[in-house]
C-alpha cells in the first residue's frame, strides 16, 4: 500500500552540513569514563580513494542487553543499564575523513520469526554529493558464531560480507566505509 | 518483572512495520548534473534489509538539546541580522497524515546575502554578525513545528557554468523511528533559479519536487513585523497490520 500523502524528497546535506548538524556531544553514545566503551574509527573513502571530508555518520543501537528505550520496542521500553547512555551518535568526518563514534557494545536482539540478530549498529551516512542517506550496518568480529546466525548478514552476497564487519584496533573498532568501487561497502534500503 | 512476562520467551515479536521507502519520491543516488554525486554514489543495488528492531525503534531527543533561542534565528547574537525577517512553520506528518508529536527539526541555512557561516564558504558576499544560521526546535502535540528566520540569499557554487543555487533552508527530521530518518531542502515559492539547479532537478517527479516548495501564508504573517511561509514535511508512514483498528479492508 503506497503512502496516502505523498512523500518529502531527500536531499543532500550540502557541503555546510556543519552548521547545523554538529553537536559537540555527538560521537558520545555514552558518556566518556563509561566502564567498557571502547571507540568505533572509520574513513568514508569515494570511488576514487580520496577522503570524504564533509559527510557525517549517524548510529543507532540497542543497549548492552538488547533493550531499547522506545515505546515501538513490543517487549516495553526500558531505560539502559549504562547511565548516561543515548544508543544515538553523530560524527562529522574530519580533514582525513575520518569519523568516530564511543559506544559500548549492544546486546543481541530478538527477531519477530524467533531468531535472533547478531549484535550490530545501523548507521545513516550523510554527505555532500549524497542525495538521499545511505544506510549501512556494522558487526563485532568476535561474534563469529552469531554473525553466523545472522539472517541479515545472510542476505547480503557473500563475497561482500566483510564490508560489514568492523576490525578490532588499538582502542576499540575500525570500521571503513567505501562509498563506491572496490570493496563498496554493502549499503541497504530499509 | 511484568514487562518480561508481558512477552514470555516463545511469544510472537510482533513489531510496527514502516512502508519501504518510495524510490519515486526520492532523487537517484546517481545524478550526473549535480557532479559531486558521480564519486560518491554508490554502484552495487542496495540491498534488502528487512525491518527489526533496530529500524522500527529510533532516537527520541528531547527538551535537552535546545537552547532558549534555538527557534529564532534573528535572536541569538545579540542584535538582528540583515535581511527580510520571515517566520517558517508547518507540521511533520508521516505518509497517513499523523502528526509526529515532540521531534527532533533542525535546520541550517545561508545569510541574507547568500552566505554561510563556514569556513570553506569564501565567496565575496558578506557575513554577518548577528547570524549564525542554525536553528533547532521540538514539534508540538499536533507535529507543529515554528522558526523565526531571515529570508536567506542565493548563492553562486562551481557544479557549472554560472551556476547558483536557488534560496532555502536544511531541514533535518528524525521522526519517530530509524526508518523516518530524513534531510531536505526547502525551497521558495517562484524561484527563478529552479530551472538550472540540479540538486532541485534531481527529484525527477515534478509533484515530489512541488512538495520541496514551502508555500507563502499570508494568514501568518505579523503586520509590520514579518512575513511567513509553511512547510508541511511528509515522513514514511506504516502498514496497518491485522491486529490494528480492525482495518482489514485492504
Amino acid at each position: 500500500m503506497s503512502e496516502r500523502l505523498g512523500l518529502t524528497p531527500a536531499q543532500t546535506v550540502g557541503p555546510y552540513l556543519h552548521i547545523g548538524l554538529r553537536w559537540p556531544d555527538g560521537p558520545y553514545v555514552v558518556p566518556q569514563g563509561t566502564p567498557g566503551a571502547f571507540w568505533i574509527r572509520g574513513r568514508i573513502v569515494d570511488g576514487a580513494g580520496q577522503p570524504v571530508v564533509d559527510a557525517l555518520v549517524e548510529s543507532w543501537q540497542a543497549d548492552p542487553d538488547g533493550r531499547f528505550d522506545h515505546p515501538d520496542d513490543p517487549r516495553g521500553a526500558r531505560p539502559a543499564s549504562v547511565p548516561g547512555f543515548r544508543g544515538f551518535g553523530r560524527s562529522e568526518t574530519d580533514a582525513a575523513g575520518e569519523y568516530a563514534l564511543l559506544t559500548v557494545k549492544p546486546g543481541p536482539l530478538p527477531t519477530p520469526d524467533g531468531g535472533t540478530e547478531a549484535p550490530h549498529l545501523t548507521l545513516s551516512v550523510f554527505a555532500r554529493g549524497l542525495l538521499h542517506r545511505l544506510v549501512t550496518r556494522i558487526y563485532f568480529p568476535d561474534e563469529p558464531a552469531a554473525n553466523a546466525a545472522d539472517t541479515v548478514l545472510a542476505g547480503v552476497d557473500a563475497d561482500r560480507r566483510d564490508t560489514l564487519l568492523a576490525t578490532p584496533a588499538p582502542d576499540g573498532l575500525r570500521f571503513d566505509i567505501r562509498l563506491q568501487g572496490d570493496h563498496e561497502t554493502v549499503f541497504f534500503a530499509v | 518483572m511484568t514487562q518480561e512476562t508481558a512477552h514470555p520467551t516463545g511469544s510472537r515479536l510482533v513489531l510496527p512495520r514502516y512502508r519501504r521507502d518510495d524510490v519515486d519520491a526520492h532523487p537517484p543516488l546517481l545524478s550526473p548534473g549535480y557532479g559531486s554525486t558521480v564519486l560518491r554514489a554508490p554502484r552495487q543495488p542496495l540491498t534488502y534489509l528487512p525491518q527489526r528492531l533496530t529500524e522500527v525503534t529510533g532516537p527520541l531527543l528531547g527538551e535537552g538539546r535546545l537552547g532558549e533561542f534555538d527557534h529564532d534565528l534573528t535572536r541569538q547574537h545579540g542584535g538582528e541580522p540583515q535581511g527580510q525577517r520571515i517566520i517558517v512553520h508547518g507540521r511533520v506528518l508521516d505518509g497517513d497524515g499523523r502528526p509526529v508529536p515532540h521531534t527532533l527539526v533542525e535546520i541550517w541555512q545561508a545569510n541574507a546575502a547568500g552566505r554561510y557561516r563556514h569556513a570553506t564558504d569564501t565567496w565575496p558576499a558578506p557575513l554577518d554578525p548577528y547570524f549564525e544560521g542554525v536553528g533547532r526546535v521540538l514539534t508540538d502535540d499536533r507535529g507543529h513545528y515554528r522558526f523565526v528566520t531571515i529570508q536567506p540569499g542565493a548563492y553562486p557554487w562551481r557544479n557549472h557554468d554560472n551556476a547558483w543555487r536557488p534560496a532555502h533552508i536544511h531541514f533535518s527530521l528524525f521522526g519517530r523511528a530509524f526508518t523516518q530518518r530524513l534531510v531536505t531542502q526547502m525551497y521558495f515559492p517562484g524561484d527563478p533559479l529552479f530551472f538550472q539547479d540540479p540538486i532541485f532537478n534531481s527529484v525527477r517527479d515534478p509533484e515530489a519536487r512541488e512538495r520541496m516548495i514551502a508555500r507563502y501564508d499570508h494568514a501568518t504573517t505579523v503586520p509590520e513585523w514579518a512575513l511567513a511561509y509553511e512547510f508541511d514535511i511528509v515522513l514514511r508512514g506504516r502498514e496497518s497490520t491485522p491486529f490494528e483498528d480492525g482495518d482489514d479492508d485492504e
